[in-house]
């Protein structure tokens, strides 16, 4: 089985700790090998001025087109603010069943002291399988548990686990037998 | 909730938009399409059905509101989003008076769109549920083409239907309007002759000589004007069922004739000698009362008997108006069909006064006014005007001031009358026991009535 690459292409520098924790969780819920990808490009033209975020069907684009060699999927990982056009933001955004996912940082913690470096960390973890999961055709969960349920504030990833529920689990093992790890 | 079946139709002229939104919508499990502008979103509203569509206001050619108004011309019952980032009071407003269910201000909240999404979703299967519930409803209370909830019609159904599986004949009794020759097409339908034909003839509509020639058939040259031989109705219902209709209305020699094709099941043709057999259920119906029609002498007592097997007896509209209800929806929607107009039903006001009708001209009369509301009605809704019936006169015609006890009275008198004063038929149409009857029957000095 070829890897999923892990690329964090924020505006600042990586918090390796944190990619680490990305990276392990991803490998044992896709039962896959994940590693982290170093490369300092970083996609252009996806700054929207008047919004002051960046468009993640754009980095999509760019990312679909800039998969490392021999890679299943791409998770690119960012600590800016993403929106698709008619919303005000999302947490990430995935091609349904393709090879590209982008997931931010931006909005999972407040900076408040209530919100710890550690539940950041949990919230990017479960956002990040999240997305990843769409790559391989999985569609939003009824499961308020699962990670593949949708969630559109904070209280919703939250209340969710990092894992795959087991129907989405029998599901995801379906997609792999489809080639959604080609 | 039934995501997959929930087609959506994304209307928007930039790309990045139909991509981005189609992906979200496509996570949650919509089935999604799009279309870069107006024309090509009618086009595909004309090839196929969308539970939601969210349109885009502004774009080049047709803006939002343009296809917007297409589009409920060609699926009313389409949900339609407008999504605006020019958002005004006023456009919001013309959206939704041209019928969106809502309108979106770009950009807007995921939160806002999922919540959105899901009304839609469980809002649809309401709808979906309540026509499934009206459709089982329907089957409950019809009977063919006659609907009714009521006790009285409900009976009358049953023994229809027992009646049906018979080879009896049947009189149909009813005043106009009330559905006789329908009640004959359902009977016909549910029994073994249904493979057969169903020929209706109506008896008042032609002079005795011609009516005979009618039934019966005639040899050529049997007298003038028969130029060739022709075949009777007794031959065209040949292992069907013939409905005659306003029975009452024939004279004397056409009885006679008529009850010896009932007792011998043979026919000769008018100038004939060949006997024919016939096989064929006689089905009668008339408005008027043969009861008193054989006591006058006018009717044969033999050919009342004959006729008169399995009587049925169809109440009047003004004595089931609990049916007005259903029957108005289930005209609207034979109206709607015959006349291509969308009509969605009646306003309260309009109800009440169809409610409080008389209706001496029952059923039809209720499908005329109907008809012709629907030809008039400006919206999708018919309204009390569009009814030409007048609101009833304040001054009180006697059925808005009489008692519960007088309409009681006159209830039980007339069920007496129509079952020939058998209690347990007649408690049996009224759904109570035959010693309530009779308690009533001895309060209101029913038996006193009748033989005074």
């Amino acid at each position: 089985m070829a890897a999923i690459y892990l690329w964090w292409i924020g505006a600042d520098a990586a918090d390796r700790d944190l990619l680490e924790q990305v990276r392990q969780q991803v490998g044992r819920t896709f039962e896959a090998p994940a590693v982290l990808w170093d490369d300092p490009s970083r996609p252009t033209g996806t700054y929207d001025t008047r919004r002051g975020q960046h468009s993640s069907t754009q980095i999509l684009r760019w990312l679909a087109a800039h998969q490392p060699p021999g890679a299943m999927k791409t998770l690119a990982i960012t600590d800016v603010d993403l929106f698709i056009p008619v919303l005000t933001f999302v947490y990430g955004e995935a091609q349904l069943g393709g090879r590209a996912a982008v997931v931010s940082m931006a909005r999972l913690g407040d900076g408040t002291a209530r919100v710890s470096p550690a539940m950041v960390s949990a919230r990017l973890v479960k956002e990040a399988v999240h997305e990843l999961g769409h790559t391989f055709g999985l569609t939003h969960c009824g499961s308020e548990r699962c990670v593949m349920t949708r969630s559109v504030n904070m209280a919703g990833v939250d209340r969710k686990a990092a894992v795959l529920c087991a129907d989405c689990r029998t599901v995801y093992r379906d997609r792999l037998l489809e080639g959604y790890d080609q | 909730m039934n995501k997959e079946r929930t087609r959506v139709l994304i209307v928007d002229d930039e790309e990045i938009v139909r991509e981005s939104l189609s992906g979200w919508l496509e996570k949650d499990g919509y089935t999604v399409e799009t279309a870069e502008d107006g024309p090509t979103a009618v086009d595909k509203v004309n090839r196929a059905t969308w539970s939601v569509m969210l349109i885009d206001m502004k774009m080049p050619g047709m803006d939002g509101l343009q296809v917007l108004d297409r589009v409920k011309q060609i699926q009313p019952n389409v949900t339609a989003v407008i999504m605006t980032a020019f958002a005004t009071v006023d456009t919001a407003v013309s959206a939704m008076k041209l019928g969106a269910y809502d309108y979106l201000v770009k950009p807007f909240d995921p939160e806002e769109l999922s919540m959105m999404m899901e009304k839609i979703v469980a809002q649809q299967a309401l709808v979906r549920e309540n026509v499934i519930l009206r459709r089982a409803l329907k089957r409950e209370f019809r009977f063919r083409d006659l609907v009714s909830k009521s006790t009285a019609m409900q009976q009358v159904f049953n023994l229809a239907r027992t009646a049906a599986r018979s080879q009896s004949t049947i009189l149909v009794l009813g005043e106009s309007g009330t559905g006789k020759e329908l009640m004959a097409r359902a009977i016909h339908s549910e029994s073994p002759r249904a493979g057969g034909p169903f020929v209706a003839v109506s008896c008042a509509a032609l002079t005795e000589s011609l009516l005979e020639s009618e039934l019966f058939g005639h040899e050529r040259g049997s007298f003038t004007g028969a130029f060739q031989r022709h075949k009777g109705k007794f031959e065209a219902a040949q292992h069907g069922t013939l409905f005659l209709d306003e029975i009452g209305d024939i004279g004397p020699k056409l009885q006679a004739d008529l009850l010896r094709v009932l007792e011998e099941k043979k026919i000769q043709r008018v100038g004939g000698t060949e006997t024919l057999d016939v096989d064929v259920r006689i089905i009668a119906a008339t408005n008027r009362d043969l009861a008193k029609a054989v006591a006058d002498g006018s009717f044969r007592e033999d050919l009342y008997y004959r006729l008169n097997v399995i009587p049925v007896v169809l109440p009047p509209l003004r004595e089931r108006r609990e049916d007005i209800p259903l029957l108005v929806d289930h005209l609207l929607e034979q109206l709607s069909v015959e006349t291509e107009r969308r009509i969605e039903g009646v306003s309260h006001e309009a109800m009440a006064l169809l409610m409080n009708h008389a209706w001496p001209g029952n059923v039809r009369e209720l499908r005329n006014v109907l008809e012709r509301a629907v030809v008039v009605a400006a919206g999708s809704v018919i309204q009390a005007t569009d009814l030409g019936l007048h609101k009833p006169d304040a001054a009180a015609p006697e059925e808005s001031i009489a008692t519960l006890e007088s309409v009681e009275r006159r209830h039980i008198a007339h069920v007496l009358e129509q079952t020939g004063g058998n209690v347990t038929q007649a408690a049996r149409i009224l759904d109570i026991d035959r010693v309530t009857l009779y308690n009533k029957i001895k309060k209101y000095h029913l038996r006193e009535t009748e033989t005074a």
